[in-house]
């Protein structure tokens, strides 16, 4: 073998199809040198996984419990170099519809050998899922937010976010602990979590869970503008003038 | 084996006395009738509530009395040839008529009237009611071969499928005697799926049918799914819907066990009280599903299927608890015939 072998990260939450892939692994391994470098029964051990050591390919299950294969390759993306994706799945008419539209690699279980290989073959070509593909994929919002942190992708967990604030061409992510920049943009985060956040700024998203009320800004002229009273940080975050109606409709008795 | 409470084609059929709905259906057309009558005996409509209560007091006491009747001879009736049977119930009703015109001489002036008269109209009812009846039982039977397609769309879900035949796959090399189990069991699952589904069958083959299945999801699933049995209380000679549990199960297993990373309970109850069989299957509740879809689909062909079988007689109730999901049955006890 010329080429060196494909680093693979087998992701799956059934131990019987995680062996069924390494079986075929080994049957392709012929026309395609593989390595086994992992396997994982969830999102965020394949995130570790793939942090720890380089990866080139990572069979990833879309349907697993906790964080699905579409969020964990929107996670993956935060690794420098991203490794290519390959999507499995037994059955999911609506990802099989949308991995055909953005042709997006994806083997249907039970999995034939020759298609495997078809796929791994393919991956020195095309390279990492585009991040677009990945957003237009995601049937439910993620439960973790990531940034990529020494090579490594750290993932916060939605919940523990307090507020998310555009920056230049950054997103700050404000947890009760830190802060964290995330190359995103403030209204696709909006609208994949319009049910934990509220917009109470043109750059700012507050977790709803988090608000613990609202209080006027003292002034030199008297009362100011209200702002948000937030669970676990000092900051007030400014409610501007065109969301003010929030105050009224989240305001606790 | 086959134990038939319909058959294929429909040869006039007398009403099942004891059930439920047969019952209210008669209570409500034989009033509805008084209340015609009373509309037609007052000379000025406003009248008619006083008249209905005079029509009610002698038709109530017959009416009541009947129902007892049939539904004490109910089995005894259901052996006759229908016409037989037909003329055996108008025979019965002519009957108590008689009887409670003899015992009513003395309480009510109205009785006065002449029996002839009353035998004419309890002769007329009765017929209409048996006609009516056989209508029905004509323009549901089509309904319930229906069933069977019916029980084919409660059909297992193509992701246990293939996910299956993947977890079997899986098995062919290292374990080969367990990937055969778990081939029988999924020709068990598809033999019944595919089976003649319109007719009642043994409660114990259902749960045989439950078991399989979930052998086949522990397979995949290994100690995430744990499978709770309590059916030692459970009448072996029970008839139950075909495929009423299985699909239960598999919304139990598809909603409450695969979302979770922590391993989760299916827990079975089935049992018999007096009359009544019960069915209680409860699974984890995890609020933020988002496949409720196709848990109500399930839920509502199940309904419909127990509404062919027993009407009224049986209900379907799904309700979240404290983290717990439970769909509770209950359906008349039809007991095998002994052979």
């Amino acid at each position: 073998m010329t080429a060196q072998a494909l680093r693979v990260l087998i992701v799956d939450d059934e131990a019987p199809a995680r062996s069924r892939m390494r079986d075929l692994l080994a049957d392709v391994s012929a026309a395609v040198q593989v390595t086994v470098i992992g396997e994982a029964a969830g999102g965020r051990e394949a995130l570790r996984l793939a942090g720890a050591g380089d990866v080139d390919v990572v069979l990833l299950d879309v349907r697993m419990p906790g964080m699905d294969g579409v969020e964990v390759a929107q996670h993956l993306q935060k690794l420098d170099p991203a490794p290519a994706v390959i999507f499995t799945t037994a059955y999911d008419a609506y990802a099989i519809r949308a991995f055909e539209l953005h042709a997006v690699d994806y083997l249907l279980k039970p999995i034939r050998a020759a298609r495997l290989q078809e796929a791994l073959l393919r991956v020195g070509h095309d390279g990492a899922a585009e991040p677009e593909a990945l957003h237009d994929l995601r049937q439910a919002p993620r439960t973790c937010l990531s940034a990529a942190e020494r090579g490594k992708v750290h993932l916060i967990p939605l919940e523990d976010v307090v507020f998310l604030r555009a920056e230049l061409k950054y997103v700050s992510v404000r947890t009760a602990a830190r802060e964290y920049l995330i190359e995103e943009s403030l209204t696709r985060l909006e609208q994949e979590f319009e049910l934990q956040f509220v917009r109470v700024h043109r750059n700012c998203l507050v977790a709803r869970a988090a608000i613990r009320g609202f209080e006027r800004a003292d002034t030199a002229a008297g009362e100011g503008p209200w702002q948000v009273v937030l669970a676990g940080i000092e900051e007030r975050i400014p409610v501007s003038r065109r969301q003010q109606h929030i105050v009224r409709e989240l305001s606790r008795p | 084996m086959a134990r038939s409470i319909n058959h294929n084609a429909h040869t006039g059929a007398l009403p099942d006395f004891r059930n439920l709905g047969i019952l209210l259906r008669v209570l409500l057309i034989v009033n509805g009738i008084a209340l015609l009558a009373a509309m037609l005996q007052v000379p000025a409509l406003r009248d008619w509530p006083g008249q209905f209560t005079d029509n009610a007091v002698l038709v109530e006491p017959l009416l009541l009395l009947s129902l007892l009747v049939l539904a004490a001879f109910n089995t005894l009736l259901h052996r006759l040839p229908y016409a037989v049977a037909i003329m055996a119930v108008v025979a019965i009703e002519l009957g108590l008529t008689a009887a409670m015109h003899v015992a009513g001489r003395g309480l009510f002036a109205e009785l006065q009237a002449d029996l002839p008269r009353w035998l004419l109209i309890v002769a007329l009812v009765t017929a209409m009611l048996l006609v009516y009846f056989d209508l029905r039982g004509r323009a549901l039977s089509p309904a319930i071969a229906e069933a069977r397609l019916q029980a084919l769309q409660a059909r297992i879900r193509p992701h246990f499928l293939f996910n299956s035949m993947n977890a079997v796959l899986s098995l062919v090399r290292q374990e080969p005697r367990r990937a055969e189990t778990a081939l029988e069991d999924l020709a068990g699952l598809f033999r019944a799926l595919m089976a003649d589904n319109r007719e009642l069958a043994p409660i114990t083959q259902e749960v045989e049918l439950c078991r399989q299945y979930l052998a086949l999801e522990q397979l995949r699933l290994s100690d995430r799914l744990q499978v709770e049995w309590h059916v030692d209380k459970m009448p072996a000679d029970a008839l139950i819907p075909p495929l009423t549990l299985q699909p239960l199960l598999e919304n139990a297993v598809y909603h409450g066990i695969e979302p979770s990373e922590i391993p989760g309970v299916v827990s079975i109850n089935i049992y018999a009280v007096r009359d009544r069989l019960h069915a209680v299957l409860r699974n984890p509740y995890r609020a933020a599903g988002n496949h409720h879809a196709g848990n109500k689909m399930a839920l509502g062909n199940i309904r419909e299927r127990l509404l062919l079988h027993f009407d009224v007689a049986a209900e379907l109730t799904a309700r979240v608890g404290d983290n717990a999901y439970e769909v509770r049955i209950a359906m008349p006890y039809v007991k095998a015939p002994r052979r």
